[in-house]
């Protein structure tokens, strides 16, 4: 048995791309423990609800996270609008699917290109991340913004789409899914991808169960706790959940992959059935005293929107648990017995998000 | 110009920023953008950066962090806030655990604004930046002259 | 996205919260959150699970000053809001598994959340 020695980890290490710190307790090269602590990025946000009224709330509410913005601002919306007893028009729900699963086009890229930088495969990553533009290159000439939309209001969403939109949107991803055909073909096949990636990090299903992980990481272990599955347009738009058996780093990889194909089918279906209508309904008036949740599978797993009104414009709590919250006893079960080099890229494959975790 | 200004190298550390600016940061790196060809390497290693970006808002937990971050890197150094967060606690600053923008905790030379802050900006930003670290270079190079 | 249609949200006393968690941990309800509001003297609790994308939502109104039992016993995946709960609003947690002891998260302001004076009036 050698010795116990204890490394700190992060905020800031230069194979880490999130500000989290680590506590990793080693035996020779081999952890044996991992304690995470947060709170370098808390802001403490969800308190804002009280100083911005409802409709107010969502830009705040946006800004959790730079990546999944969008999703944040749906469930909030989502969750707001069950409170106030309003029913969206399909067209508004229709269009939130689609920029929601641009949403996660684009995450997902970013996602594997961080992977392949942590494995020091980085021309797979600037491919990765030069797909992902185009994405954003739909965002920025529809809403303005590149990675804050504010493109989902209470109520609805903020503009309607013209049919040159649509076409737009519908011919890019004609074009990511042409480079994604190459790419995941780089993640499946790459012997050096898969030496690194193969039987690492496995999470069993017991694991997932036991520690309630969500998303990706639960998706690759065979466990579908994917909300999507229970909405009735989603289905309608050719969902279904992408599930993976082996548990280890490859297959949370792949789910990654698929999903993004599968998201690009659904954008297309969304563009082909949008229906016709309002894309907003106005929200006035005082929140009811009443709680609702409301749930918006994120790319990063399910996350999870809470508001309770108290009879007066501001609510009393709006409060959201982001996937990357409840994948942190996920990740420090995963780092129990791995390699000291192989931390940073287990740590990358749960897809971390400090920023949404400590909101 | 020196090789330093030609070829300057960052560091980026995200105080409290909501992920926005810091894929923004990437994104500058990546190839659209791809400010490598001008000698721009984002670096991990604070003793061999010239340039700082720090996004987000500091808050009590980071502002060790930031200032230790700053400390270690040589002279000269240029310290650029990228988005409204780093300039002056934006759409944040009435949160309880925010203390403001960077230059609460380390002089900052280079203020980029925008929510996220778009890659053009933060280009320029960090081209603003250049001029500064040839400044403060020279300055460096007359203070050594006199001793 | 998922309409939850049926919004169940029980009332449950802090002692019940150990064995209730027990009971759902054997029914196979995976923990979904935790969080805190605060309220006119006491601290209300919403714990969430999930089941087959079924979710219960238990309230529990722990009084200023009171101690819950940690549910950590049976999901030990709680311990992240356990610790955010502690050091938002003060609420003290018995038979934690693992307690960081107030030092999770890092504030300028000792417990942010903390009534009554972080209760939100009405209509402020």
């Amino acid at each position: 048995m050698g010795k116990r020695t204890i490394v700190p980890f992060g905020p800031q290490h230069p194979a880490l791309p999130e500000p989290v710190h680590l506590d990793l307790e080693l035996e020779d090269e081999t952890v044996v423990r991992a304690i995470p602590s947060i709170g370098y990025v808390h802001r403490g946000l969800e308190k804002l609800a009280e100083k911005r009224d409802y409709n107010d709330m969502i830009y705040v509410m946006e800004r959790v996270c730079g990546i999944c913005s969008f999703g944040h601002g749906w469930g909030y919306a989502g969750a707001v609008e069950g409170l106030m007893r309003v029913q969206i028009p399909d067209r508004a729900e229709c269009l939130r699917i689609m920029f929601h699963e641009l949403s996660r086009v684009h995450s997902h890229l970013l996602w594997l290109g961080l992977l392949a930088d942590g494995l020091g495969f980085d021309s797979l990553f600037m491919h990765c991340w030069r797909i992902r533009e185009k994405v954003l290159d739909v965002f920025e000439a529809i809403t303005g913004g590149r990675v804050i939309m504010s493109f989902c209001k209470v109520g609805g969403v903020r503009k309607d789409l013209t049919p040159e939109m649509l076409r737009m949107v519908r011919d890019t991803c004609d074009m990511i899914e042409e480079e994604m055909r190459k790419t995941a073909l780089v993640f499946m096949k790459d012997s050096s991808v898969r030496n690194r990636l193969c039987g690492t990090g496995v999470l069993s299903k017991e694991d997932i169960v036991e520690l309630s992980a969500v998303g990706p990481v639960a998706r690759g272990s065979g466990v579908n706790n994917d909300v999507r599955s229970t909405s009735p347009m989603y289905r309608d738009l050719g969902f279904s959940p992408v599930l993976y058996d082996e548990g280890d780093c490859w297959s949370r990889c792949m789910v990654r992959v698929d999903e993004i194909m599968q998201s690009l089918d659904i954008i297309r279906n969304a563009v082909r059935d949008l229906p016709d209508g309002e894309v907003s309904v106005p929200v006035k008036g005082n929140a009811p005293v009443g709680d609702y949740v409301f749930r918006v599978e994120q790319p990063r797993g399910e996350g999870f929107y809470y508001v309770q009104g108290n009879g007066s414009k501001y609510l009393s709590r709006a409060r959201v648990r982001t996937p990357t919250n409840i994948n942190i006893p996920a990740m420090t079960r995963m780092l129990q017995g791995c390699n000291l080099q192989d931390v940073s890229m287990l740590v990358i494959t749960i897809d971390p998000c400090i920023s949404c975790t400590e909101r | 110009m020196s090789g330093t200004t030609k070829s300057p190298w960052l560091l980026h550390y995200d105080a409290s920023s909501c992920n926005g600016c810091d894929i923004e940061v990437l994104a500058c790196l990546t190839p659209v953008y791809d400010v490598e060809r001008f000698g721009v390497i984002n670096t991990g290693d604070p003793k061999q950066a010239d340039i700082f970006l720090v996004t987000g808002a500091v808050n009590d937990q980071n502002k060790e962090v930031v200032k230790q971050l700053y400390d270690q890197m040589p002279e000269p150094k240029v310290v650029v806030a990228v988005g409204v967060c780093a300039c002056s606690g934006g759409i944040f600053r009435d949160c309880y655990n925010i203390l403001g923008g960077v230059d609460k905790v380390i002089p900052v030379d280079v203020y980029v604004p925008g929510c996220a802050a778009r890659p053009e900006s933060i280009i320029d930003g960090v081209v603003k930046g250049l001029d500064v670290l040839e400044k403060k270079r020279l300055k460096l190079r007359e203070e050594e002259g006199k001793r | 996205m998922t309409e939850e249609i049926r919004q169940m949200f029980e009332t449950v006393s802090p002692e019940d919260i150990p064995g209730m968690a027990e009971k759902l941990k054997t029914e196979g309800y995976r923990l979904v959150q935790l969080c805190g509001v605060t309220k006119e003297g006491h601290t209300e609790i919403l714990y969430s699970f999930d089941k087959d994308f079924c979710l219960r939502n238990l309230k529990v109104d722990v009084p200023f000053g009171q101690t819950v039992g940690s549910i950590t016993p049976w999901y030990w995946a709680a311990f992240v809001y356990e610790n955010e709960v502690h050091d938002l609003f003060d609420v003290e947690f018995t038979d934690s598994k693992l307690d960081y002891k107030g030092n999770f998260f890092r504030m300028s302001v000792k417990t942010p959340w903390k009534g009554p004076e972080a209760a939100p009036k009405e209509g402020a």
